[in-house]
């Protein structure tokens, strides 16, 4: 937790409500999202016992499994969410743009839109990808077939799942996440794990403080856990009887008291999805009207592009996930997780004044007026004579960056600054920081109108750096070296699932 | 506890026991380069603990490859190692050419362009005929084609598993040098997707060669030459339980004195002059949580750094056996956080602006006389696995050659004691020794019985 978050966190306690901690909203919000409540059962692992879904605020779907130990419902229930998740998916395939590739070489194509599937917690991600390794394995003929559509759900999960793990991606969000990126509250982060508390402190209404609202939130009659895990004295007094009553009424044969008895069991899991389903919206709405960062928007056009990336492989017919990533695939991956994280961090601090801040705690950052500039100063040292205006910033701020480091502002993209002077004023507590300028600057030895800072400009200054890193390069899959166990075995790579896979034991 | 027992070099045999510290040292590499130039083993790894020689070595079968006539390249981790080892390695096999494989905006350093037989390129094509190739594992990297007979790993436990795969197709058979003891690479990302692979790309590269190639052959350099013997068995005995290691040189030929006695100096004086007679000082400043910035801490670093150079200390040692002043070069101050780095440069001010100020991470590697160091657990609330992690702690008290003191604030093992390690425990993935929460203790340990005389709070 930065520092700032922390103070926030202290300022919730004292105001009694959530405080902001961005000035704007960093994750793409869809127009159409897909809100997605799964529920499992307790003591089973990843056996679905339920969800809520849909698109449309007040005509949710439910899905109820009746007995969740039970394998082919288990998998009428994937085939049931398919029905709505793939459509759904589906609908984003109309109107595509074309995108220049290559440095203008090529064109692509890419789709306009993209889905956007929203859980309540991480707990929630944590289903979609488990729920998405036992389907995407199964096949459709065979010892136990299921559903041809059970395989292809498997396939979006698993691809929804990876993609919530890369940073700045808005493919699949956890609500409470997204919230907390943009609130702090009075509460422990264990606390704002739960749905309804969270809410609560960010919005508690009724001239309520937000713990007193966060006190209420705690009631599981009021607001039941948010899923996958039920609460326990529901599981106890609610679902067990009418799950077994079910049990009886489908033994008995009669289709008139099994069909009443199921929608028992469909009200009970109802009545624990509903408040969550509220909550969700609101969240939604909350989100929305944060006004979006000017960055928002190209990280969601990365999204888009591996949506309609992975729609044409599965078109292609592509085979599942593989189970592990192979040596090559994990490192690939590591990489581009760990540039989309750095970028992520620093597209951020473009935007935001508040989230810079805390980079100008840790003296990443400055922000300072002009008080000189020589915006026509010619360098003629080397063989060339070039332009580098120099200015002189005067801030306030603690000052950590050192001679010849480069800095980057963030109202200036394309602009380097490089460090040439550090004075500190002891007696002022001002530091002045002389910069030298290049890039940006227009073709001519004297700068373009508006391209040097003018005396009394406010600016920031930072040692992030927006600019494009070069991707990594990797050694094919069937070159992986010796180091590393040489040329992956078969179970690494995408294959068709065996008769084996689908017979898995667990799933 | 006693520790004597424990710390006699392993795998080498009883016969070793008794054998001088050079010749036991002298024996390993022995070993080290017959492994190599058998050509039974596609590696060879070798363990050293700190100032064991390493680089010693590293040049040494660089320079018996190159001149058996083997193509070599040595792939080391910054461009900072990269200039070390060519300046050693040009020292010691003048006619050799060298190739400097760099990045298009690296400018030689003083160090290298000496030397007539070191070229520097961006490119392999440009450094045709030079015998040994050098360069960092980010730039070969991008080295995309070209296969070398054998290849030089230099700090191999510092460099992640995902950056040896990037390189291993460039070479056959490889030497890889390291310290298990030191930080181990990390990853800004957060995952458990790949735990428990044997490929998990965050891992060091050297576990990953070895959970692939169990049978290669592993050797551990047995004598620190820079620790002195006050500090080799207490750092052996908390970062290297199992194999150890010992001191290169005895207590008579190390010292340290003062040129000016210390008046008025209180407790900072007391401290150095434990330091100075036992090689290890705790400097305790009052129990209390503080902002990672600790400004008492950070001043109590500079006061202590500064003091050395005013009182004119005096290193003797079997490099200066007349005794050398310990300049501002010679004195370090090592922290856990960058802000902390830069809290305590700030208040160094000029008159130490030749002292080493620097995080854990960027004094791996490096050599002082003295060492200040600000302990990572002081003024915390918590312990988290960052502040435990037992590399950070072996860095900063490992890097002197004649003393060093850790500034902290009191509490610490109380702090340790309501933070046992809590780490979970995965299937499939090697257990580490010695975890974070034991070395700190055992450290902690020695070096409580090495408080001033009197408390700098009562003075």
């Amino acid at each position: 937790m930065s520092t700032l978050t922390a103070l926030a966190r202290a300022e919730a306690v004292a105001a009694g409500h959530a405080q902001r901690i961005t000035t704007v909203r960093h994750l793409h919000v869809s127009d159409r999202p897909l809100v997605f409540l799964p529920l499992s059962m307790a003591g089973e692992a990843n056996a679905p016992l339920g969800a809520l879904v849909g698109t449309d605020p007040v005509e949710p779907k439910l899905l109820v499994v009746p007995q969740p130990r039970n394998r082919d419902q288990r998998f009428g229930f994937a085939a049931e969410l398919a029905e709505v998740l793939l459509p759904y998916l589906d609908s984003f395939r109309g109107v595509t743009e074309a995108v220049a590739a290559n440095r203008g070489r090529e064109v692509r194509y890419r789709y306009v839109d993209a889905p956007q599937v929203l859980v309540p917690n991480s707990a929630g991600i944590g289903f979609v990808r488990l729920f998405g390794r036992s389907t995407r394995f199964r096949r459709t003929d065979g010892d136990y077939p299921v559903h041809p559509s059970v395989p292809l759900l498997g396939q979006w999960l698993t691809f929804l799942a990876d993609r919530a793990e890369h940073p700045g991606s808005g493919m699949l969000l956890a609500m409470t996440e997204a919230l907390g990126l943009h609130w702090a509250t009075g509460q422990s982060a264990l606390e704002d794990a739960h749905l309804a508390a969270l809410l609560a402190w960010i919005d508690p209404g009724d001239g309520l403080t937000g713990a007193d609202a966060a006190v209420v939130a705690e009631d599981p009659l009021r607001w039941p856990p948010a899923g996958p895990a039920t609460d326990p004295t529901f599981d106890n007094e609610i679902l067990a009887p009418a799950m077994t009553a079910y049990e009886e009424a489908a033994a008995s044969g009669e289709e008139v008291r099994r069909s009443r008895a199921r929608g028992v069991l469909e009200e009970a899991v109802r009545s624990q999805l509903t408040p969550t389903w509220e909550l969700m919206w609101r969240g939604v709405s909350l989100l929305r009207r944060l006004p979006a960062g000017a960055r928002v928007d190209g990280r969601w056009a990365e999204d888009r592009d591996v949506f309609s990336n992975f729609t044409l492989y599965v078109d292609g017919g592509g085979y599942p996930q593989p189970r592990r990533d192979g040596a090559v695939n994990a490192a690939q991956r590591l990489h581009r997780l760990e540039r989309a994280l750095q970028s992520y961090a620093v597209q951020r601090a473009y935007d935001d004044p508040l989230v810079m801040a805390d980079h100008r705690l840790t003296g990443e950052a400055f922000v300072g007026e002009v008080t000189l500039a020589d915006p026509h100063r010619i360098d003629d040292s080397g063989k060339r004579r070039v332009l580098r205006p120099r200015i002189q910033v005067t801030t306030g701020d603690v000052v950590l960056v050192t001679v010849g480091a480069v800095l980057h502002s963030p109202s200036r993209p394309g602009q380097k600054a490089r460090v040439v002077f550090v004075t500190p004023d002891l007696s002022t507590g001002q530091t002045d920081v002389v910069l030298e300028l290049s890039g940006g600057l227009g073709r001519s030895l004297s700068p373009a109108p508006g391209s040097v800072p003018e005396v009394g400009d406010r600016l920031c200054y930072t040692t992030l750096s927006d600019s494009f890193m070069p991707p990594g390069e990797f050694p094919s899959r069937e070159e992986t070296p010796w180091t590393h166990g040489g040329p992956p075995q078969a179970y690494e790579e995408p294959v068709a699932p065996s008769v084996e896979d689908a017979r898995e034991e667990w799933a | 506890m006693s520790s004597s027992g424990l710390l006699v070099p392993r795998g080498g045999g009883s016969g070793r026991l008794v054998l001088p510290p050079g010749e036991a040292a002298r024996q390993v590499i022995g070993e080290v380069l017959a492994d190599l130039h058998s050509g039974q083993h596609r590696g060879v790894v070798v363990d050293s603990p700190p100032g064991a020689g390493k680089s010693t070595l590293v040049v040494r079968a660089a320079g018996e490859l190159a001149e058996a006539g083997e193509p070599l390249i040595v792939i080391a981790q910054t461009n900072e190692q990269v200039d070390d080892l060519i300046d050693r390695l040009a020292q010691a096999k003048p006619e050799l050419p060298i190739g400097r494989l760099s990045a298009n905006d690296y400018t030689a350093t003083d160090r290298i362009k000496n030397y007539s037989t070191v070229r520097v390129a961006a490119k392999v094509a440009d450094l045709g005929g030079s015998s040994v190739i050098i360069g960092t594992a980010a730039k070969w990297a991008l080295v995309p084609e070209g296969r070398w007979p054998w290849a030089i790993v230099d700090e191999a436990y510092q460099m992640r598993s995902d950056a040896l795969l990037r390189v291993a197709g460039r070479f056959d058979r490889a030497l890889f040098v390291g310290d298990p003891g030191q930080l181990d690479p990390f990853s800004t990302v957060e995952t458990e997707r790949w735990t428990g692979l044997t490929w998990d790309p965050m891992q060091s590269a050297v576990a990953a060669l070895l959970r692939h190639n169990p049978e290669l052959p592993v050797h551990r350099l047995p004598v620190s030459w820079r620790l002195p013997a006050s500090a080799a068995p207490v750092v052996a005995e908390a970062f290297y339980p199992f194999t150890g290691f010992s001191a290169g040189t005895t207590a008579g030929q190390r010292s340290l004195s003062f040129a000016a006695a210390g008046f008025g100096g209180g407790a900072v004086d007391e401290a150095l002059e434990m330091a100075a007679t036992t090689g290890w000082a705790l400097y305790e400043l009052p129990a209390r949580h503080t902002l990672r910035t600790d400004s008492e801490a950070a001043a109590a670093c500079a006061r202590l750094a500064l003091r050395v150079l005013e009182r004119g200390a005096v290193a003797v040692s079997e490099r200066s056996p007349g005794g050398a002043p310990v300049t501002a070069d010679r004195i370090a101050v090592g922290a856990a956080h960058r802000d902390q780095v830069a809290a305590i440069r700030a208040q160094l001010g000029a008159a130490g602006a030749g002292i080493t100020v620097d995080t854990a991470n960027r004094l791996q590697g490096r050599e002082y006389d003295v060492v200040i160091v600000l302990h990572p657990l002081s003024g915390r609330r918590d312990a988290t696995s960052f502040h435990l992690e037992a590399g950070r702690l072996c860095v900063l008290v490992s890097r002197h050659r004649h003393a060093c003191v850790v500034v902290a604030r009191a509490g610490i093992s109380e702090l340790l004691d309501a933070h046992p390690s809590t780490e979970a425990v995965h299937l499939n993935v090697p257990v580490k020794f010695p975890d974070g929460w034991e070395a700190n203790q055992s450290l902690l340990g020695h070096i409580a019985a090495h408080r001033g005389m009197t408390s700098p709070h009562l003075t």
